[in-house]
């Protein structure tokens, strides 16, 4: 028992270290006399998912730069964007999630990728904090929380028309490479074989492990099954190196890919490659040119903000989503006329945005999801390295 | 039947010597420091991340002859800073700072690329596509396991019949004598780490020029396999650490092929448990050494 | 000693701060509102408990079995998937294994004993596994630890590293998913609602080891780690000892897992790997090989700091401080260089391998003063010290230096210092092992 006590005792040490240093005491909640609202960013800066979650950031801060304060009550606040890094990792982000919830953020933002979503999905639910997922796809992400919202189309929507567009064009067996403890990359591939195999057609799965970059066998195991396409739904770390095994190797088939492949690494890796890659995804350059020259202008003007989009100007379309999510979140803001995470909780299903909206007309379901109709489909242009929209799919 | 699995086995060759030049460095410094350098592998992707940086303001052949320096002198001054003030403390010490490093290597990567893939530097004749056979593939596949070779036999020429490699051997084989026999200590493990960085930064041309992503932690995954390569090959023998990261390339890209994707990391470690269990010395190394 | 508390006080203080760290535990979880920045610290108490746990457990066989093993996190990895396979609620199974068809397992732990006997058996439905936990990593340990445990220092601990990575990979398995759900993340399974329960769990866990490392047990894993030659001749039995260390750190770093799979919610296996392990590795060190009480403030010191402190350092201003070098990873490079210091200039971490004592508390409080009024003549006499001790170095070069000069000069005018050993010309590069 003495050593038991001991031990409690050395904890309440730490603890009274802990307390010592600790920020100031400062009591929850919104505080309409101040003049800021802060709006959290939960979105990747490392890990696998570092890259399109910077391109999503930078979404956000550029609608942040457009329109940086918001009218409530008659009196204009500052918003404060509060950044963190979940790093991509299930783990972490739920600490991530409660450093913004401890910063009395309003609404959250994100993230890119399912998988730190649905882990911080409960730390917002305990705080009764709103929280809008930009491109996480996983349809487990809304489900039973209520307080998050997405504005994106879902994996099973998604994976049902990237399984068409192979039946389409002809594809009898379809070879599915999805990343191992990966939930955006194993949920998609499982749509898309469910609705192919609906088709008719008949699907090899694999998946690669984390951190692996050696892709020649992954590519030589879809040649040797005779498939005709590959379906590859991963991070664009692997689809880089997918890209550059499929030109070595002359894959010889097309190569089809989720929103994520939607990125400006994908064309500048497909450059000048013998390779044939379609995409699904929510944003197709030139589909609104005001917001498309307005971006562009802004990262040419600041560098750091360009270094993070990848070195050039090219718009990834989780970067529209993003601008999209900041200003559902500021017209969430307006229609609860209070900055207080509750009644922007209960404003959220009742919005109805059009204008403004550079992906498409955001209005909530019961569930939580903005019902979005629309798939755009790219082909990956490799003389130019930049995407030619295919066409629109729209749900019936 | 060859034809279906010539790409695996071309593969497995290819990436079994980029394996074998990182091995290397890991099976010499455990020869004479009986220490798991765990930040072999953390030095070889910086090697392949400085290359990146350098191709902007260099020609590609001066930017390898520098990431070649700047890897010598990054596993060198690791070493020096690292490694020596902690030589007489308990092994479990020295491998903490090992350990130590690796994480700070990659922390300090993941702050310079902001988390960011970089793409390597397209050495054109390396990323040629040919065909071999049946199969395509790109021409660094079959330049690593030639140059590989060669460069093993100058390192083993080199143990063999110089006067550092001479006193290389003695200080594996007994420290405090050969350090009482009057052989500097100190440079015999310096020029190890030089040796050994430097076969890791050609292992990081070739293969980056194959799989082009570098992240920070593009090295773990590598460095632990060809670890695992020495021990398979018996820790301290230089051919044995060749041999044994060209078995573990060529199976693992055997088990992919067969459709074991799953397993084929795990795979590395179950092979290195079987070799520990069974024959403890490795294919090539000698009896009574005192693992077990 | 003059300054020795009686026994019966010290009790006395003991069992009153447990008990005010405790209320205040309580008390704080229930009323912090979660948009103060108090509520990060209750996240840090939380997390750090649970760390506190999982290093003390790899303290017991790193410091003071000395088995240099690092399969910490793939341990943790099976109790935490355990715990969580048999606590998610009926309903929620088609949710959660929704490409699995609602899994094998359909039932839940939980929900059973709640039906039969009301809240209490809630809180034993999430016991049970819990233990269950511990109990099926110790069994899988005891296989492990049967083949491992013969293997030496850093063989063990590549070894041990393997089956973590192996562990992983398993869990991953699609062909297992109707069980681990795949690479899909498992959720939904019963968690506590207030930051007591980890750390009341972890207290009980860590006095636990803290009985075992004072028992003869622990005596037997000491006399290993100092020198097993030794205790093999006092009539300890190695492979025994050593297996029950294992099993025993593996037990309760199955219930760390378990722990954790609450703390977080969701599990998947990705996080579970070699990083893990050697945070807690650095866990250990910082707070001191050997000393349970350093693993527990060193789990607390991290998680702090990685977790809560150095934030801002990712966000550009911290302490007041504002610098566009703050960008995101900076927090992780400050951090990796602290570690650093901490293992190359103060190897024995903050504990080294004392256990806190009120004794001690008191004299080091007493002490301070006076360290404070005395600080800069020891700067002083320190600085002197190191002085003298470049001399020396300096004085014993430069005699190197002639000696070595006077050796070549022998040597040029022909005298023949040595003569050569003969050289065995065998293939093998490096041969034997040394001493």
């Amino acid at each position: 028992m003495k050593k038991f006590s001991v031990l409690m005792l050395t904890l309440l040490l730490a603890m009274s270290m802990l307390a010592g240093c600790g920020g100031g005491g400062k009591s929850g909640g919104w505080d309409p006399e101040g003049d800021t609202i802060k709006i959290g960013v939960f979105e990747p800066a490392s890990g696998d998912n570092g890259p399109g979650g910077k391109q999503e950031t930078l979404g956000v801060e550029y609608a942040n730069s457009l329109q940086p304060t918001v009218n409530v009550g008659g009196k204009d606040y500052n918003v404060e964007l509060v950044i963190v890094d979940n790093e991509s990792d299930n783990a972490k982000a739920v600490t991530a999630a409660q450093s913004l919830v401890s910063q009395n953020v309003s609404v959250v933002l994100g993230s890119y990728g399912s998988g730190v979503s649905i882990a911080a999905s409960d730390v917002f639910k305990d705080a009764n904090i709103p929280a809008i997922g930009i491109s996480c796809t996983n349809p487990q992400v809304t489900e039973d929380c209520e307080q998050y919202f997405r504005i994106c189309f879902l994996d099973p929507f998604q994976g049902s028309v990237l399984a068409n567009i192979a039946h389409d064009n002809g594809a009898k067996k379809a070879y599915c490479l999805s990343k191992l403890g990966d939930d955006y990359s194993v949920g998609l591939a499982n749509y898309f074989a469910e609705a192919f195999k609906e088709l008719g057609g008949e699907v090899v799965e694999e998946q690669f492990p984390d951190k692996n970059s050696d892709f020649t066998s992954y590519v030589a195991n879809a040649k040797k099954a005779g498939c005709d396409v590959f379906f590859s739904p991963t991070s664009i770390e692997a689809a880089a190196l997918i890209i550059d095994q499929a030109d070595a190797q002359a894959l010889g088939m097309p190569i089809l890919a989720g929103d994520t492949w939607d990125s400006n690494v994908i064309t500048n890796a497909a450059k000048g490659k013998n390779v044939d890659i379609t995409v699904t995804t929510f944003y197709p350059e030139g589909n609104s040119p005001d917001f498309d020259n307005g971006i562009k202008a802004w990262l040419e003007e600041n560098a750091d903000k360009k270094t993070n989009n990848g070195g050039n100007t090219d718009i990834a379309a989780v970067t529209a989503l993003g601008y999209d999510a900041y200003n559902v979140a500021i017209e969430a803001i307006k229609a609860a006329d209070s900055g207080d995470p509750a009644a922007i909780l209960e404003a959220l299903p009742s919005l109805n945005l059009k204008e403004g909206m550079v992906c498409g007309e955001v209005k909530f379901n019961d569930v939580g999801d903005a019902e979005k109709t629309e798939v755009f489909v790219k082909k990956c242009n490799t003389e130019k390295g930049a995407w030619d929209l295919l066409k629109v799919q729209v749900a019936e | 039947m060859i034809n279906t699995w010539l790409p695996y086995i071309l593969a497995g060759i290819a990436v079994g010597g980029q394996y074998a030049l990182i091995a290397i460095g890991y099976t010499m410094v455990y020869g004479i420091l009986r220490l798991i350098n765990f930040a072999h592998g953390d030095v070889f992707m910086w090697a392949g991340l400085i290359m990146v940086y350098l191709v902007t303001i260099l020609p590609i052949w001066a930017s390898i002859i520098v990431v070649i320096i700047f890897a010598i002198l990054l596993g060198t001054s690791i070493e020096k800073v690292a490694y020596r003030p902690l030589r007489s403390a308990p092994r479990m010490s020295i491998m903490i700072s090992a350990i130590g490093v690796s994480y700070l290597l990659q922390n300090f990567a993941l702050y310079i690329t902001g988390g960011l893939t970089k793409t390597y530097p397209t050495i054109k004749w390396l990323q040629k596509s040919v065909k071999i056979g049946s199969a395509s593939t790109k021409m660094v596949t079959v330049i690593t396991p030639i140059l590989t070779i060669v460069l093993v036999v100058l390192l083993v020429l080199l143990i063999q019949k110089t006067k550092i490699g001479m006193a290389m051997r003695a200080v594996s084989r007994d420290f405090e004598t050969s350090s009482l026999m009057g052989i500097d200590i100190n440079r015999v493990i310096t020029v190890t780490f030089v040796i050994g960085c430097g076969l890791a930064a050609i292992g990081s041309v070739l293969y980056f020029s194959n799989y082009t992503g570098i992240q920070p932690m593009s090295g773990a995954m590598p460095g632990l396999k060809a670890f695992v390569a020495a021990v398979f090959g018996g820790i301290g023998s230089v051919p044995g650490a060749v041999v044994g990261a060209f078995i573990i390339g060529v199976c693992e890209n055997l088990i992919k092929g067969a459709g074991w994707t799953t397993f084929s990391d795990a795979f590395t470690f179950v092979l290195l448990i079987i070799i520990l269990m069974v024959k403890p010395t490795g294919l090539f190394g000698e009896k009574n050494i005192d693992k077990v | 000693m003059e300054n020795t508390l009686s026994k019966k006080t010290k009790n006395v203080l003991t069992v009153v701060a447990i008990a005010l760290f405790l209320i205040l535990v309580y008390i704080g979880d229930i009323t912090i509102s979660p948009g103060s920045s108090w509520k990060m610290m209750i996240t840090v108490i939380e997390k750090g408990s649970i760390f506190a746990l999982v290093a003390a457990s790899m303290n017991l066989l790193n410091g003071f079995t000395g088995l240099f093993s690092l399969g910490q996190a793939g341990f943790m990895l099976i109790g935490a998937y355990t715990y969580a396979i048999f606590t998610i609620p009926a309903k929620s199974h088609n949710a959660v294994y929704q490409y699995f068809d609602g899994g094998l397992i359909k039932w839940s732990l939980v929900e059973i004993l709640e039906d039969k006997i009301g809240i209490v058996g809630h809180y034993i439905g999430m016991l049970i596994p819990m233990i269950g936990a511990g109990l099926l990593v110790a069994v899988i340990a005891f296989l492990i630890g049967i083949p491992v445990l013969r293997l030496k220092s850093d063989y063990l601990a590549i070894a041990t590293l393997g089956f973590a990575e192996i562990l992983r990979a398993f869990f991953q398995w699609n062909t297992l998913g109707p069980v681990t759900n795949g690479s899909n993340v498992l959720r939904k399974y019963a968690t506590y609602d207030n930051a007591i329960f980890p750390v009341v769990v972890s207290g009980i866990c860590i006095a636990i080891i803290l009985l075992l490392i004072n028992s003869t047990y622990g005596r037997a894993f000491r006399a290993i780690r100092d020198d097993e030659i030794a205790a093999e001749a006092m009539g300890v039995n190695l492979f025994k000892h050593k297996e029950m260390s294992f099993v025993i750190s593996s037990f309760f770093a199955g219930i760390s897992g378990a722990l954790l799979a609450m703390f977080q919610t969701t599990i998947n296996a990705t996080p579970f790997n070699t990083v893990m392990t050697y945070e807690i590795l650095l866990i250990v060190v910082i707070g001191g090989i050997g000393s349970i009480t350093g693993s527990i403030i060193g789990a607390f010191l991290f998680t702090a700091a990685s977790e809560w402190w150095l934030r801002g350092l990712d966000a550009g201003s911290w302490l007041g401080i504002n610098s566009s070098l703050m960008r995101p990873g900076f927090r992780k490079v400050v951090f990796a260089i602290l570690i650093m210091l901490v293992v190359l200039f103060y190897a024995q971490g903050i504990m080294g391998s004392r256990e806190f004592s009120w004794d001690s508390f008191l004299a080091w409080i007493k002490g301070r003063p006076e360290a404070i009024k005395t600080w800069p003549a020891r700067r002083k006499a320190k600085a002197a010290a190191k002085k003298e001790a470049r001399a020396t170095k300096a004085a014993a070069r430069a005699k190197a230096k002639a000696a070595k000069d006077e050796g070549e000069a022998k040597k040029a005018s022909g005298e023949k210092l040595f003569t050569a050993l003969p050289v065995s010309d065998e293939v093998m590069v490096f041969g034997k092992e040394g001493k």
